[in-house]
């Protein structure tokens, strides 16, 4: 079982207080919190990529990038990647930058982005958000796995000859979850390609969580990648705790009244009571959190939302030290009654060890005979390539 | 067993539109060889949780539950007090909000309630669009009640009830609604969302 943190990067002014944080700081908070997440034991930390105010997160791999050069165990991850307004060539090549300067330590949650003006910035349409999601992934698919590739689309330039670099570390992509709270097709697609399947859990009610997972284990199954109960999920879910249940609800409210997104809605207690959301004690968020197995069944990754809505960097990290003190619980109880059967979510270790022992596991990539003046593409002088020594 | 669903925008308990709701469901399964259950949704009930989820994209329980009603409904009988010269606001919410495509093809019967009879436009100008727009199978008869029409005989109303009624009864008979489809039931096929293109 993975356990970590994801972070949609907003910029809040704190409630409390007034005042707001610049860019610059939440910038650094974000750092600063993914090495709090490794120190705590905690195994994921995810950022989202958004490109509007009031979030800063426009650049993930490099914020990323950034954290793998100061960590050494943590696994970073996307919450979520843009699948629509990105070019999938330029995700292919930043995320696979990543995982080699990572040294393996990354992987990918997809999203279409649900911000309407910003699909035409990049000359995209919200209303192809389904149909850019395809495409797109279909063809990130294509270029991490094909060293050479001829593409024609609907959304994208063609490619001929293409070469996307650098190639995934071992030749084996970065791992990919789809992220969707209420799209059928999303699942689906997840479904298809065997690919992980993340609900955000946030927003609406666990029964609607429920649904949507099982969807995507009933189809995971149907494709044939194996039994509905082995299927890859990952759930998000957010919690404030303190160690006295009401200091937790009284520090916690002013921040949720005015929130972004459900701000200004259903009350504290109504949303603690319909959505996944605990504001209590480190005992109650464990049972709680522990509880999201008896709806979605046993599963591989749980992210908790935890710097958002305005929250000073010291109260994220003092929820990080608590999320800690609970981690060796969380981890019992989520290993409890759990089927041997039941796979963890892919990592890059295991994934490299299974291509091993079914003997699929490639070379290190080299570069075959492109001419490093005119840059020349290989696909034209696949010919030549017998010429080109293995290293 | 199949239901007729009354759903009144009614401010009040009571209120005009509930009650106009209530007679016109009487009315058409008084007239029905096969005389189907009413189920009422007031939508006052859920008016807060309408706005929460407008604003906050939190849908309550009891929102779903009075979704999913309308969703499995043979018809609907669906009532708004007029204010401004249009729908009131509840009852314009609630349509936004309920998903799009589950009244296409259902049978619906409008009526509205207001001061006076110089307010009964509203169903021809602010219903009847927000129907078609929605796809539903429009009512030939739709019934509008002043105030006056509730004191006296001469008005009408109980004749125009029982003619609604009757017209409402053999549409939903001709053309019975089907279950609004489960979206997780449903499921695309993914080949048919790859563009052979890009495979």
């Amino acid at each position: 079982m993975q356990i970590g943190i994801f972070s949609v990067s907003d910029v809040t002014t704190d409630p409390t207080t007034g005042r707001t944080p610049s860019e610059h700081e939440r910038i650094k908070a974000a750092v600063a919190i993914a090495k709090k997440a490794e120190d705590v034991g905690l195994d994921v930390y995810a950022l989202g990529e958004h490109h509007n105010e009031p979030f800063f997160s426009s650049s993930p791999t490099t914020t990323l990038g950034y954290i793998a050069a100061q960590t050494s165990r943590l696994l970073l991850s996307t919450a979520t990647t843009l699948i629509t307004t990105n070019d999938p060539v330029k995700i292919a090549e930043d995320y696979a930058m990543l995982q080699h300067l990572s040294d393996g330590r990354v992987d990918l949650m997809m999203g279409r982005g649900n911000t309407g003006p910003v699909y035409p910035w990049f000359g995209k349409d919200i209303r192809q958000g389904v149909a850019l999601a395809v495409e797109n992934y279909a063809l990130l698919r294509r270029l991490w796995t094909e060293d050479v590739v001829d593409w024609q689309g609907k959304f994208r330039t063609p490619l001929q000859g293409f070469t996307s670099t650098p190639r995934p570390l071992d030749a084996i992509p970065p791992f990919v979850w789809h992220g969707s709270i209420r799209t059928p097709e999303i699942a689906e697609q997840a479904a298809y390609y065997g690919d992980g399947f993340f609900h955000n859990n946030i927003f609406w009610t666990m029964d609607h969580t429920k649904r949507m997972v099982e969807l995507y284990r009933r189809r995971y199954e149907h494709y044939g990648h194996g039994a509905a109960d082995t299927a890859i999920v990952g759930l998000g879910g957010q919690f404030f705790m303190r160690r006295n249940s009401q200091d937790a609800v009284n520090e916690f409210r002013p921040y949720f009244d005015v929130a972004p997104v459900y701000g200004y809605g259903p009350s504290l207690e109504d949303f603690t009571a319909q959505t996944p959301l605990t504001v209590g004690s480190p005992q109650q968020v464990l049972e709680r959190t522990l509880s999201f197995r008896d709806a979605v069944g046993h599963y591989q990754r749980q992210l908790f939302l935890i710097d958002h809505a305005g929250l000073p960097l010291k109260t994220v990290l003092e929820q990080l030290d608590l999320l800690g003190e609970i981690l060796p619980d969380l981890r019992k109880g989520f290993d409890e009654g759990r089927p041997a059967h039941i796979p963890e979510a892919p990592t890059h270790a295991s994934r490299v060890a299974a291509a091993r022992a079914a003997g699929t596991l490639a070379e290190a990539h080299v570069p075959v005979g492109a001419d490093d003046v005119t840059g020349q593409s290989p696909y034209e002088q696949a010919e030549a390539s017998s010429l080109v020594q293995e290293a | 067993m199949s239901y007729l669903l009354v759903i009144s925008a009614g401010m009040g308990t009571p209120s005009s539109s509930r009650m106009l709701g209530d007679r016109l469901a009487a009315a058409t399964v008084e007239a029905q060889s096969v005389r189907s259950e009413i189920k009422v949704l007031e939508l006052r009930d859920v008016a807060v949780d309408l706005a929460h989820f407008y604003t906050s994209h939190v849908p309550s329980r009891a929102l779903q539950d009075a979704f999913d009603l309308v969703g499995k409904a043979s018809g609907v009988i669906a009532v708004s007090p007029v204010l401004n010269a249009g729908v009131n606001g509840l009852f314009k919410l609630f349509f936004d909000l309920l998903d799009e495509g589950v009244m296409a093809g259902r049978p619906v019967l409008l009526a509205a309630t207001g001061g006076s009879a110089r307010h009964s436009l509203a169903i021809d100008n602010a219903m009847l669009p927000l129907f078609f727009y929605l796809k539903a199978t429009v009512a030939p008869l739709p019934v509008f009640a002043a105030t006056d029409d509730w004191g006296s005989g001469e008005s009408g109303l109980a004749r125009r009830i029982a003619a609604a009624g009757r017209a409402f009864a053999e549409l939903v008979q001709a053309r019975p609604a089907t279950d609004y489809a489960d979206e997780f039931a449903d499921v695309p096929d993914f080949a048919s969302l790859l563009d052979p293109g890009s495979l």
